[in-house]
């Protein structure tokens, strides 16, 4: 038996610069990532008030693996994730009043107010969740795209899980599978280097997660998550490749996050420092605003007012969430069986 | 000296087999490990290896014959210059007969009297019948809802070119191709989460579970995917699923392959759960089980797979959730059970009628639902209940029903609910000590005396 070629793993951070791309594009993005960096900031402010309860996991940092990952997706594809689920939602166009009011457990909310941060779900808009349980929803993604190809319908699936999901038994289980039917997935391996407060060196052997596919023929690549254009530059690569049938792709985006693992996170496992250097010199916010200005597409003008827009849907979402009534007591009985 | 070849048991719960074909022929020299007969068993057909060597001196059981007992005689094997005839002709009937002796005939009719009441009826009066096992059954509901429903398939270890490891999917991969049965690896938390989400995404799955006991490994995804994400999305996102497979004891496989988990999850809001007892529910109960919007857990019974029922000739044939069966009516004491319990339960029946006493007999058929108002009216009528199943003791689905008799039936009662189950231990391989740590009949009597103060 010829032996079985391995499958093409390797590290490629595409320096983008911006050129190719056009101004109305390096637009949309800026406005997407700030849509979710000022969403959560305001989710952060009112969890302080006690408006929000229970766990809430911020993206503030990770905006641009979801907005840049979305630039290649077509009607119809589906996405899933874990309980980091805000900036997903935003960025498929869930409306950001009814996760808002989620969050603030009303029955205005996107479940409700049945699901809260962790567990909120579209049809129209082809979002699965929303998942609670670690790496559970990774072959769940592989059942989405399970049922695509069945119905022979040329979609993707969007399956996002973090560095800490990427060590658990059913991701390699999956992987087998994927792999073995041809399933179009794409296994999005957000890296923001911590499992909640475990750094990746501490419970990972291999760091390289986007090899974590060659024992089962899966290619991967390693992108920069800092930089949306690499990002999407990665997910058009990754959603050809399944749509050509060529079976799943794993992305390992190199991300950071800002803010705790979640609002009750004392932040011991790093210093102040790191966070701010990556702050200070990688802000992926920053990156396409530079483009913006440099590439003479915008104005600081043109920007502010980009975030005053951006700020009062913010707010809209706010103030919808305060004043959405909490759910009649008879949403308890309602939703057990269909 | 002469040997004799005996009918081998080819799995645990084996009892008899079919002699489909004879590799050798009286005359013919065999060596050890030589394939001499091909033995056809309700799982599968496989071939039987000779153990010593010498010449086939006699052919005892000749080919085709069916319902051959497990230790039977089929042949005898002799040394050279030896004669078969002179050992063969006793050898062959001695054991049989001694074990007919030993247990003498039944009186009465094994089968018991079935009486349901009309208003239970689940098919109306007159229905032509036929014969069928629960595994025959099991086999035309998934075929009869994959033939109506593209969406649906059957996914899971060994459903397609294994033809089922209980047989159960025989056939299906002929009919429907490998797009709609699908053999998993051995990977039951991964497989689960891929049907759990191709639900999600329209599709309506079976998974076949080879037994309930692999299905721990997958809990995670059937409770906190399957059954809780209606609820958490607000009703936006059902998930249409059905898991199947054998639960429970089967014979002498020991603590982790001995299980019933039918009061797990009837605990579990989000899930529908069902525990057939006849082929005749096997195969309803399953069509409505694939219909369901919900994910429906579907508990078998090994041992339960070759029995056979009638079962009636509808071209479509499905019994709602939540509706109990009455199998006999009786005035003394209310028995209830369901899935395998139901054979001790009617057995102890027919023993008690033998000391005049009458019982009344309900099988549940589903645990979530459950049919309170079928047992408490029972209940009401003969102020006495036995529960009757084969799981732990502790937090089973007699406890709650117990529980539920002394809340909406207290002052009916003239003796307190006694709870029939399965010892409070890890089920021991030991055949003495297995028996002894399952239920069985003669406790459901002793507990009925009890009840009844006799």
């Amino acid at each position: 038996m010829a032996p079985r070629k391995p499958a093409e793993t390797k590290e490629a951070p595409v320096e983008t610069t911006g050129a190719n791309v056009s101004k109305d594009e390096l637009l949309s993005y800026y406005r997407d990532m700030l849509l979710i960096r000022r969403f959560e900031e305001k989710a952060g402010q009112l969890y302080g008030m006690g408006l929000i309860g229970g766990f809430c996991h911020l993206y503030i940092g990770q905006e641009a693996v979801v907005v840049g990952l979305e630039a290649a997706a077509i009607e119809g594809d589906k996405r899933i994730t874990s309980y980091r689920d805000h900036g997903h939602m935003l960025a498929c166009g869930m409306d950001p009043k009814g996760v808002m009011a989620e969050l603030t457990g009303r029955i205005g909310g996107l479940s409700k107010g049945k699901g809260g941060s962790m567990h909120m779900f579209s049809k129209e808009k082809h979002f699965y969740g929303g998942h609670g349980i670690v790496g559970a929803q990774v072959p769940l993604g592989a059942g989405l795209a399970f049922a695509d190809k069945y119905n022979e319908n040329g979609n993707v699936t969007f399956a996002y899980f973090g560095d800490g999901a990427a060590n658990q038994g059913q991701v390699y289980e999956t992987f087998n599978m994927a792999a073995l039917w041809k399933l179009p997935v794409i296994f999005v391996i957000e890296n923001n280097q911590y499992a909640m407060g475990t750094a990746q060196k501490r419970s990972t052997s291999t760091p390289d997660l986007y090899t974590r596919g060659a024992a089962f023929g899966i290619p991967g690549e390693a992108v920069d998550g800092m930089d949306v254009l690499a990002v999407k530059a990665a997910s058009e690569k990754a959603t050809a490749h399944c749509r050509a049938g060529e079976g799943p792709y794993i992305l390992e985006i190199k991300t950071y996050r800002y803010r705790g693992h979640s609002m009750s996170d004392p932040a011991k496992y790093r210093s102040r420092e790191e966070v701010q250097k990556m702050r200070d010199e990688r802000d992926a916010i920053e990156h396409v605003r530079e483009l913006l200005i440099q590439g003479g597409h915008a104005t600081d003008e043109d920007l502010k007012a980009i975030d005053k827009e951006i700020k009062a849907i913010v707010n809209e979402a706010a103030e919808f969430s305060k004043e959405s009534p909490e759910p009649p007591l008879e949403e308890l009985w309602t939703d057990i069986y269909a | 000296m002469a040997v004799e070849i005996l009918m081998p048991a080819l799995s645990p719960t084996m009892e008899e087999g079919t002699l489909a074909k004879w590799l050798v022929k009286e005359g013919d020299t065999v060596t050890s490990g030589q394939i001499i007969a091909e033995i056809e068993t309700d799982k599968a057909t496989m071939e039987f290896e000779a153990v010593d060597e010498g010449t086939v001196g006699k052919i005892l059981v000749a080919e085709g014959t069916a319902g051959v007992k497990v230790n039977t005689p089929i042949a005898v094997l002799v040394e050279e210059g030896e004669s078969a005839d002179a050992v063969a002709a006793p050898a062959a009937t001695a054991p049989v007969a001694a074990a007919a002796a030993e247990t003498p005939a039944p009186a009465a009719p094994a089968a018991p009297v079935e009486v349901v009441s009309k208003a239970s009826a689940d098919y109306p009066e007159g229905t032509a019948m036929k014969t069928m096992t629960v595994r025959e059954a099991l086999r035309e509901a998934m075929a009869e809802e994959m033939r109506a429903t593209p969406e649906v398939y059957l996914m899971g270890e060994e459903v397609g070119e294994y033809q089922g490891a209980y047989k159960i999917s025989q056939g299906l991969l002929d009919e429907f191709g490998p797009k709609r049965v699908i053999d998993t690896p051995i990977t039951e938390h991964g497989f689960a989460g891929i049907a759990v989400g191709s639900a999600f995404g329209g599709l309506k799955p079976i998974v076949e579970f080879m037994t309930f006991n692999f299905a721990m490994q997958a809990i995670d995804q059937i409770i906190n995917s399957a059954a809780k994400t209606l609820y958490m999305s607000g009703g936006q996102m059902g998930c249409p699923i059905v898991f199947r497979g054998p639960n429970g004891a089967a014979a002498r496989v020991a603590a982790q392959h001995s299980q019933d988990y039918a009061a797990w999850y009837a605990q579990i809001p989000g899930l529908k759960v069902v525990m057939p007892y006849s082929a005749a529910d096997a195969k309803g109960l399953l069509k409505q089980a694939i219909r369901d919007p919900n994910p429906v857990i579907f508990l078998e019974n090994e041992i339960l797979y070759g029995q056979s029922f009638e079962v009636p000739v509808l071209d479509d044939f499905t019994i709602p959730f939540g509706k109990a069966r009455i199998w006999r009516e009786g005035s003394d004491v209310t028995l209830v059970s369901f899935g395998i319990g139901m054979k001790h339960t009617l057995e102890a029946a027919d023993k008690l009628a033998a000391e005049g006493i009458s019982a009344e007999v309900i099988d549940l058929r589903t645990l979530r639902p459950i049919d309170y108002d079928t047992v408490l009216a029972s209940v009401m009528k003969t102020n006495r209940c036995v529960t009757v199943e084969e799981g732990f003791p502790v937090g089973s689905i007699g406890n709650h029903l117990s529980a539920v008799i002394m809340e909406r039936a207290f002052d009916y009662l003239d003796a307190p609910v006694i709870n029939c189950a399965g010892k409070d231990v890890p089920m021991p391989y030991a055949a003495n000590l297995e028996k002894l740590a399952l239920v069985t009949s003669d406790e459901v009597v002793a507990a009925v005396k009890k009840v009844t103060y006799r």
